[in-house]
């Protein structure tokens, strides 16, 4: 029995839903009643069935959704991909590893057979199969970054190391909390990562990189990091933010729960084998106030970190205009007991 | 100078001559006073290995100063772009170890280490000193088009219109700081704007 794709949209009259599986299921970030910057990495490790981590890339039922809106993206605006030129290597590295890992993971949906360098990849959900050259560009009919990534859930970004450094040279990124690829490719981890608050100053970046630079073939790790969108909205770009700021007016006493959405994006690192590259896959997922609350310890928890978040950060992440409004919401949902240690619902 | 900011904002320094036969100097306006700063420190017969491309802007200020340094090549344009395809071909026929340069405002330095990036060059390989003026050039984030001298904020993209914060994010890339609608939230706010970057 394989997934059962929904036909949803993330734009428009956002049909956009969780599935009662998928609201347990869901990746909620905080482990503890508030919330600060770490370096919050760990081993990428398969975690239980039924978990997002059943598999190390994951596949689910908005999968297919969620291309169909990343098409709709490419097509307003190709430059969410970009590939700087000495990137094509790593690009093959990252789809032999999402063809590996898919079709590891969900062999009624994917399929790879390779003979020597000639591959056929069948994709079932999306109606695809493909015969190619491994490392033959000409015979795909997009570079093999854009070929794999507009196959793959999440925005994908290749960073070169060299220098001691990481530089963002690649990248698929069309479900981005607020940041251009455009702007920011050729750039090094610090330069990136320059607008973010306060992690700077605690030396959160300098810790993070020494680790990433570090990565083993073989052994990628993990972190998760979140935000807030309002209305289950993948593509909240810069590029757009003139088209969906307006949506942060709309939030209401009577529709925070079927607006305001907990974005989570499991990002994980990964050393790509010819290229030495790392790749860094950042998965989002969303889920509206209504369905997340289902559970009431992540009621609870949620309330005391977005009513106790530091100024900067509810700044940067864009909160500001909306907090007072969700954060009374969420306070009916909290009768202060006590929450239990961990991420996951009681 | 500019004030302490973000870590992707470039840190200009001061010129010192670099060890090398080649120096390759692209200055526009006051930048012309880095390089005669410079050249009094310079070593006995540095200069004739120099080349000076100057944009004197109105006026032609500091041209006679720099040509008193008596480089072997000195060249006058009128503008950064009149000045482009003399220096690709120079830096596509640069040997190893020609040193670059640049000196002058924040567009002039940006847009000259763009073209040196392309040509392959290490951007920390680059000298740069500042001087004149801290108008911007920005990169309206929404549109893509360049806004060229923006010294207030926010400015206003000189292609769509929108009201943009003008970031510190700056991209060597592109040449250009980010500029991101200010008022994307509710169009009706219109913050006043100030003249900041003379």
């Amino acid at each position: 029995m394989g997934i059962t794709f929904r036909k949803e949209t993330f734009r428009d009259d956002f049909s956009f839903r969780n599935s009662p599986e998928h609201i347990r299921r869901f990746p909620f970030p905080f482990h503890e009643d508030s919330y600060m910057y770490a370096v919050n990495i760990e081993p990428h490790v398969l975690g239980p069935k039924g978990s997002v981590l059943e598999n190390l890339i994951d596949v689910d039922e908005h999968y297919v959704a969620e291309m169909q809106d990343r098409a709709l993206v490419l097509a307003e605006d190709p430059l969410r991909c970009q590939s700087l030129p000495h990137m094509t290597l790593a690009g093959w590295d990252l789809l032999e590893l999402l063809m590996e890992q898919q079709a590891l993971g969900y062999p009624e949906h994917f399929t790879l057979t390779r003979d020597g360098d000639r591959w056929r990849w069948i994709n079932r959900p999306l109606g695809i199969d493909d015969t190619f050259t491994f490392g033959d560009t000409s015979t795909l009919p997009y570079g093999p970054m854009e070929y794999i990534t507009r196959q793959s859930q999440g925005d994908f970004c290749i960073l070169d190391q060299r220098d001691g450094n990481l530089w963002m040279d690649a990248g698929m990124v069309t479900t981005q909390a607020d940041w251009s690829l455009d702007f920011d490719i050729g750039m090094n981890f610090f330069e990136w990562h320059a607008p973010v608050p306060l992690a700077h100053e605690k030396g959160i970046f300098v810790r993070a990189l020494k680790f990433l630079t570090n990565i083993q073939q073989g052994k990628p790790a993990r972190r998760l990091n979140w935000t807030m969108t309002i209305n289950p909205r993948l593509d909240t770009s810069p590029e757009n933010y003139h088209k969906w700021g307006p949506d942060r007016t709309t939030v209401t006493a009577e529709n925070v729960g079927d607006k305001v959405h907990l974005r989570v994006e499991l990002q994980s690192f990964w050393r790509l084998p010819r290229s030495n590259g790392i790749v860094f896959p950042i998965r989002c997922y969303l889920i509206k106030m209504d369905e997340l609350v289902m559970q009431p310890k992540w009621a609870r928890r949620l309330h005391r970190v977005i009513r106790d978040l530091p100024e900067e950060l509810a700044t940067y992440k864009g909160l500001t205009r909306y907090r007072p409004t969700l954060v009374e919401w969420l306070s009916k949902l909290d009768d202060g007991s006590p929450t239990s240690p961990g991420f996951g619902p009681d | 100078m500019a004030a302490k900011s973000i870590i992707s904002r470039p840190v200009y320094g001061t010129l010192s001559p670099q060890p090398g036969k080649h120096h390759l100097f692209i200055a526009d306006a006051e930048g012309a006073l880095a390089i005669i700063d410079m050249a009094k420190t310079a070593p006995a017969g540095f200069f004739d290995g120099v080349e000076i491309v100057f944009i004197p802007g109105s006026g032609r200020k500091h041209v006679a100063a720099l040509e008193a340094l008596r480089p072997a090549q000195f060249h006058e344009a009128p503008s950064f772009a009149s000045l482009l395809p003399r220096l690709k071909q120079t830096l596509a026929n640069a040997h190893m170890g020609l040193r670059l340069y640049l000196a002058g405002t924040e567009g002039l330095i940006g847009q000259a280490m763009q073209v040196a990036l392309e040509a392959g060059i290490d951007h920390t390989s680059i000298q740069t000193e500042h001087r004149g003026s801290l108008a911007r050039r920005m990169q309206c984030v929404h549109c893509k088009g360049i806004t060229e001298n923006v010294t207030t904020q926010p400015a206003t993209c000189s292609h769509c219109g929108l009201l943009l914060l003008v970031r510190d994010h700056y991209s060597r890339r592109l040449a250009a700081f980010q500029g991101v609608c200010i008022n994307a939230e509710d169009r009706s706010e219109i913050p006043p704007m100030e003249e900041i970057f003379r």
